[in-house]
């Protein structure tokens, strides 16, 4: 019998539509980043942006550690790791490279790069940005191919050993980092040591934080986009559903002839392409100075956390997690201004349109009710309404009794954390995913209407 | 033979400790299944108690040790006492709000609870009247005179207590486990829960004593280590997420759900890191304990004295 692939390629298709399936994530990507760089950082104050930025390389990080945790269901406690090395990689690339191609470590930014934009009459696009973006593909391919090594393991080990071998894996990455020689190498330096020498000094424990800065917020939500659509495309392919399929059962996936194995060490390989490339992004970015803490399992915790508060599998969960997840802590540090307030009810109405689109969805998850639950809309407005509520309340008491909430947003943030794992165990959407909701339907019916019209396989 | 002897006496110091504490994980984890990522702020908390403890006994008694001395003999055993009865009682508690409400939940979330009450913990610990972020030193309750000297090898008193206190504690846990009936509804309830309730064996009640036993030795093992260094770190500090690492993978090295496996395994990570670190390259000594951990799970997944899981379809 034809494998899935061999009857996909029956299903005739025209070049323009593969042409068409490729192009317009790219166009998305960059129209969305060129937005974001030249009308949403130029209306916003730097702390914002910065933010901003934070958010997108988390929403990265968190949809690829999806790919692993969420489809194959593979428990990795160890993402950081593939963070730092992509991190670490690119960062050594731009560095180094810098010296080689044009004499210097500094950025020569175009008009796409730096958080804080280019100055004026800079280069529309500039050879260090090519260099900045073949790090970042050499980093996650670096990852990658680690990630591929992690996930060797999976032959052997399931469940929370090999939870175990990853959090090993991360920790072992922080500590060889520390080992790195601690000087940056100069000019002169470079031009007497050893070829081989020159890209492994990255900072050791003392970070490497001299990297050129290009990260911008259009290189972070091209990136952002590409991520999404990627992963979105593989939850429906023959790939993705065999990777559902060993989340959902690994024995009874073996049995019908899915190559476990393989799938387990595909999604470690593509969860670590986008963290590293993750790393690459942030190890760009101003004000940050790489170090190998961001190797280590605290930083591995945090992604863990927003992939479970979203909700385990699902994309677009993770990314509304890692956004709040980054957002909230920063919020409770400045509370009393009403308009802060105003932002945080944008994600809470984002996270309440969800619910509310999802309502008309049956939840297709094995063994539960089919059809409509018209408990669900009540139920999100009320959810909203507490936590709305709640907050407000706790700003309103910070401020009366001149309590500096920002000493507690992390004891807050952890019985959040706590709160949400005991009342709602499947995450902010479950198994479901934003566009799976009733309202959404005429939109990605648009962008896939070529498999209504075209098949008569 | 002074390098070996002095790296032998460390690693037995360190890898008891961690031994102590790696009960805690496979105690828990042989009966609920989950990693309790909180357990080593326990551990902290158990540290960072028995300071306070000793400082208000101290004061209370009107003795000053700033100018050097040592507290009575009495003052040590009572510290421990009480560090250990706080942090039994704060172990059942987090375990009656934060785990019991998530008993036959998915076990990740469980786990994302733990690093929850993990975050609450250190975090809380961070605030200024509580323990607040910078180091402190314990008051010297033990004498750290050398007794008697084994070729340049200095062993102090507090060497033996510390030593002597973690084997006496192992030795009353074995018996508590293995002898008591208490201890055969733990290993029954590690074997199979269900059943072990439909025996007649009151589950919740053993998950508690489970917890409240396990606390109180990660307080013990905080105590002893504060002791050993003499400086107590801040409840957030990196040494501290190794520390509950570390005695985690001694756990799983020696087969997690096995008593006696944490303790063989505690040893084992100890005497690695020191001679590792002595006779290899200091720098490296958390990675041969990450290496042995991922070396053990390959060759034999269960850990040295555990059974491999075999899965019933």
């Amino acid at each position: 019998m034809a494998s899935l692939q061999d009857r996909a390629n029956l299903v005739p298709q025209s070049p323009l539509a593969a042409a068409w399936r490729v192009f317009w994530p790219l166009a998305l990507a960059l129209v969305v980043g060129v937005l974001m760089q030249h009308q949403v950082r130029t209306n916003i104050d730097a702390y914002s942006s910065k933010q901003i930025l934070d958010v997108g390389i988390a929403i990265i990080l968190a949809v690829s550690l999806t790919i692993v945790n969420g489809f194959t269901g593979q428990f990795s406690i160890g993402h950081a790791g593939f963070l730092a090395v992509g991190g670490y990689v690119a960062g050594s690339i731009t560095y180094y490279g810098s010296f080689a191609l044009f004499g210097s470590a500094g950025a020569t930014l175009g008009t796409m790069s730096g958080l804080y934009g280019a100055k004026e009459g800079a280069a529309f696009v500039t050879g260090g940005e090519g260099l900045f973006l073949f790090a970042l593909l050499a980093g996650g391919l670096v990852a990658a191919l680690l990630g591929v090594v992690v996930g060797l393991p999976s032959l052997r080990l399931r469940g929370d050993y090999l939870a175990i071998v990853t959090l090993g894996f991360g920790e072992i990455v922080r500590v060889l980092i520390q080992q790195t020689p601690q000087v940056l190498m100069s000019k002169d330096a470079i031009a007497a040591a050893k070829p081989l020498a020159v890209p492994l000094s990255v900072g050791g424990s003392l970070g490497f934080g001299n990297v050129p800065k290009y990260t911008s917020l259009f290189w972070v939500y091209a990136a952002v986009v590409l991520t999404l659509i990627f992963a979105y495309r593989l939850k429906q392919s023959s790939t993705g559903r065999a990777m559902l399929s060993i989340r959902e059962d690994e024995i009874a996936a073996e049995a019908m002839g899915v190559k476990t194995t393989y799938y387990k060490v595909w999604g470690f390989a593509i969860a670590a392409f986008f963290a590293g490339i993750a790393g690459g992004l942030y190890a760009h970015t101003i004000g940050i100075s790489l170090s190998p803490v961001d190797a280590g399992f605290q930083k591995s915790f945090d992604i863990i956390i927003m992939v479970v508060l979203g909700g385990l599998g699902s994309i677009s969960g993770a990314a509304i997690a890692a956004a709040i997840v980054t957002y909230l802590p920063e919020l409770l540090r400045t509370p009393d201004t009403l308009m802060k307030f105003a932002v945080v009810g944008v994600p809470m109405l984002v996270i309440g349109g969800a619910l509310l689109a999802m309502a008309g969805k049956p939840d297709q998850g094995p063994g539960k009710k089919r059809g409509h639950d018209p408990r669900a809309f009540p139920r999100a407005v009320i959810g909203l309404g507490v936590i709305i509520t709640g907050l407000s309340i706790l700003a309103f008491v910070a401020k009366r009794f001149g309590i500096n909430l920002s000493d507690y947003r992390l004891i807050l943030f952890a019985l959040a954390l706590i709160v949400m794992m005991i009342t709602r165990p499947q995450g902010l959407l479950g198994v479901r995913e934003l566009w799976d909701g009733a309202l959404y339907r005429p939109l990605r019916d648009f962008f896939t209407a070529r498999r209504h019209k075209g098949g008569t396989a | 033979m002074d390098t070996l002897l002095q790296t032998l006496k460390d690693a037995l110091t360190i890898g008891s400790l961690y031994a102590l504490i790696a009960l805690g994980y496979t105690m828990v984890y042989g009966i609920l299944k989950f990693i309790n990522f909180a357990h080593s702020d326990i551990v902290v908390l158990g540290g960072w108690l028995s300071l306070v403890i000793a400082t208000k006994l101290l004061a209370w008694l009107g003795v000053d040790l700033a100018a050097g001395g040592v507290a009575a003999w009495w003052v040590g055993p009572v510290v421990l006492t009480l560090a250990m009865a706080c942090c039994g009682l704060i172990g059942f508690t987090i375990e009656r709000l934060a785990y019991k409400p998530l008993r036959g939940a998915p076990r990740l979330n469980v786990l994302i609870t733990a690093i929850g009450v993990s975050l609450l913990l250190q975090n809380s610990g961070q605030l200024q009247f509580i323990f607040g972020t910078s180091p402190r030193k314990i008051p010297s309750l033990i004498s750290d005179a050398t007794l008697f000297s084994i070729g340049d090898v200095q062993v102090r008193l507090l060497d033996l207590v510390v030593v002597g206190t973690a084997l006496a504690l192992m030795l009353a846990l074995e018996y508590l486990v293995f002898h008591t009936k208490i201890g055969r509804a733990m290993r029954a309830v590690s074997y199979d829960v269900r059943t072990a309730g439909l025996m007649g064996i009151p589950v919740d009640r053993v998950i508690s004593f489970t917890f409240i036993l396990g606390s109180s030795l990660a307080a013990a093992g905080g105590f002893l280590w504060a002791l050993n260094f003499s400086v107590i770190k801040q409840p957030a500090d990196t040494s501290w997420v190794l520390l509950g690492l570390k005695a985690f993978v001694a756990a799983v090295v020696g087969g997690i759900g096995n008593v006696r496996g944490a303790m063989l395994g505690g040893l084992a990570i100890g005497l690695l890191e020191g001679f590792g670190s002595t006779y290899v390259n200091p720098a490296l000594r958390d990675v041969y304990v990450f290496a042995a951990l991922i070396l053990v799970l390959l060759v034999k997944p269960g850990g040295i004295l555990g059974k491999a899981v075999v899965e019933k379809v």
